[in-house]
């Protein structure tokens, strides 16, 4: 009987095929966090190379800097709070800006059209490329780095929602039309709503972009911010306080990007 | 009640030449009138319904309701879209209760409904399509039958005059799509309305309607119009009727002949 294919042949597995799924969530996290000890082992390990340990500090080094950054008289926390201030300065009045502006740009053709062409040119240069110019006209105060930031994010921004608002359904707009909604109506009932994921979305663009373009901008030209603080370590070659700098603007970056993933899960859950 | 009186309409394809979407069209709709509207794809059905939703714009001729042009969309004609259209923020209830946001009452003071009659009338239509107990479902938890329902409920509660239903069941499967016809149909004769129906289904045409109107393609014209002489109340069972019969296999006779024409 088993004979008939050759020997006792297995029974054949049904193939698996790529769904593109996550995966268990318990599997998930499991690997999430090996994959973070076994990076950070890795690290230890080839910083335990004296050659490599010169230009790369180890694990221990970096904790250590930040017990003595973080220690009375160290400023890492003055660092942290003032990229910070800059970010959510800079990044809140591009949100408050870029918004009425998509909005208007994708209500009226003609201001569409007027705006358009700059955005799609400023958006191609780095904002970082505008430093000098605002050096040069605003000093080294905090301004420059509020405009620089904001710049980025705006640009990011408005193009984002602009993005959204011009993607609204059609078929939802005449909906509305037919059950007697004026163009106010429509405005406020459907194409504000209907943006909001994308409001949301551009948000969070808007926010990494931020965060990039500030520490970008405080290598140049200011004494505190984490920016300013790598660049000071690095003159010294301390690679320590360089690495305590990147990982925590690595974890600023992360943290804000979860709560605005947690702001947008809480208001589209329809979606 | 509505009047359409040779109506033409031309659209410009990019790089093509223009589609004779509308040539001359003539139709009248008498007041609770249930009219289908089938022909082959291309001839300007949906066309038809737009311009009488007033979403469309024509190049000539002329369409009133009650004597008066139509010039825009108005919540005395309720449009029930093949996509449904429903918002994807609003619940059941208040996609319901949006149809009716803009509706006024009939009374010489005119002021619009208050909240409390606009949770009852949304009620009383939540239930007529079966959907109680998913009044606060988002559409996305919904299916596609579930989600016409609500449509269908949302363009009863405008209370318009007209429902302009443009192959609403077009997207769903052929047991939610009987199910459906036959909720219209019950819904029809406890409240009726004059109901514009556009399909490509020529069974669903002759079950619906008291008069199924046959267009033809390119240009588009109305080629024939057929009254239905079968008795309501219909359900699916009608469909063995010898009149049904005779009715259908003579409509889909001319579409299927224009359908070839055009292939030629």
């Amino acid at each position: 009987m088993a004979a008939a294919n050759g020997g006792d042949a297995k029974p054949k597995k049904p193939r698996k095929l790529k769904d593109f799924s996550d995966g268990g969530k318990g599997t998930r996290l499991a690997l999430n966090s090996a994959s973070i000890i076994v990076g950070i082992l890795l690290w230890f390990l080839i910083t335990l190379i004296p050659t490599i340990n010169t230009f790369l500090a180890s694990p221990k080094q970096v904790y250590a800097a930040l017990l003595s950054e973080s220690a009375a008289n160290g400023r890492f926390f003055k660092d942290i709070s003032i990229s910070l201030q800059r970010v959510l300065i800079g990044f809140g009045l591009a949100f408050v800006c870029s918004i009425p502006v998509a909005f208007l740009m994708g209500w009226y053709p003609k201001v569409r059209s007027v705006v358009e062409p700059w955005i799609q040119f400023f958006r191609t240069i780095p904002p970082i490329a505008l430093i000098p110019l605002v050096i040069l006209a605003m000093g080294l105060g905090e301004a420059p780095k509020y405009t620089i930031i904001f710049v980025a994010a705006f640009l990011v921004m408005v193009v984002t929602i602009y993005q959204g608002i011009k993607e609204v359904d059609r078929t939802l707009i005449k909906a509305a039309y037919t059950f007697g909604a004026t163009d106010k109506d429509l405005f406020r009932d459907i194409m504000i709503p209907a943006a909001f994921p994308f409001i949301l979305v551009g948000a969070r663009l808007g926010m990494a972009a931020s965060l990039t373009t500030l520490i970008a901008a405080e290598l140049t030209g200011t004494t505190f911010g984490l920016g300013a603080r790598i660049q000071g370590a690095q003159q010294f070659m301390d690679t320590s306080i360089v690495l305590l700098g990147i990982i925590t603007i690595g974890i600023i970056g992360f943290l804000l990007d979860k709560i605005l993933l947690l702001i947008e899960k809480r208001l589209t859950r329809w979606k | 009640m509505i009047r359409i009186e040779d109506v033409h309409k031309e659209y410009k394809v990019d790089g093509g030449k223009d589609v004779n979407a509308l040539n001359g069209v003539d139709l009248e709709i008498g007041k609770n009138e249930f009219v289908c509207v089938v022909g082959p794809s291309g001839c300007g059905k949906t066309t038809l319904l737009n311009i009488v939703a007033g979403l469309e714009p024509y190049d000539s001729g002329k369409v009133t309701m009650h004597g008066e042009d139509i010039i825009g969309p108005g919540p005395e004609r309720g449009v029930i879209f093949q996509q449904y259209a429903l918002f994807p923020w609003m619940t059941v209830r208040k996609n319901i209760e949006y149809g009716m946001k803009f509706l006024r009452k009939k009374t010489p003071l005119a002021e619009r409904y208050s909240r409390e009659e606009k949770s009852r009338m949304a009620d009383h239509y939540i239930d007529m399509v079966n959907l109680t107990g998913f009044e606060d479902s988002f559409p996305k938890a919904l299916s596609g039958g579930m989600k016409q329902r609500v449509a269908i409920a949302r363009g009863y509660a405008q209370n318009p005059e007209v429902l302009l239903m443009d192959e609403p069941f077009g997207a769903l499967d052929a047991q939610t799509r009987a199910q459906l016809q036959e909720d219209l149909l019950q819904t029809w004769e406890k409240e009726k309305k004059t109901v514009l129906f556009i399909t490509h289904d020529v069974e669903e045409a002759v079950l619906l309607a008291t008069r199924v109107v046959i267009m033809s393609a390119r240009p588009g014209q109305i080629k024939e119009i057929v009254d239905i002489s079968l008795p309501y109340p219909r359900n699916q069972a009608t469909k063995l009727d010898p009149i049904f019969i005779e009715h259908r296999n003579y409509i889909w006779d001319t579409v299927y002949r224009m359908y070839l024409e055009i292939r030629k």
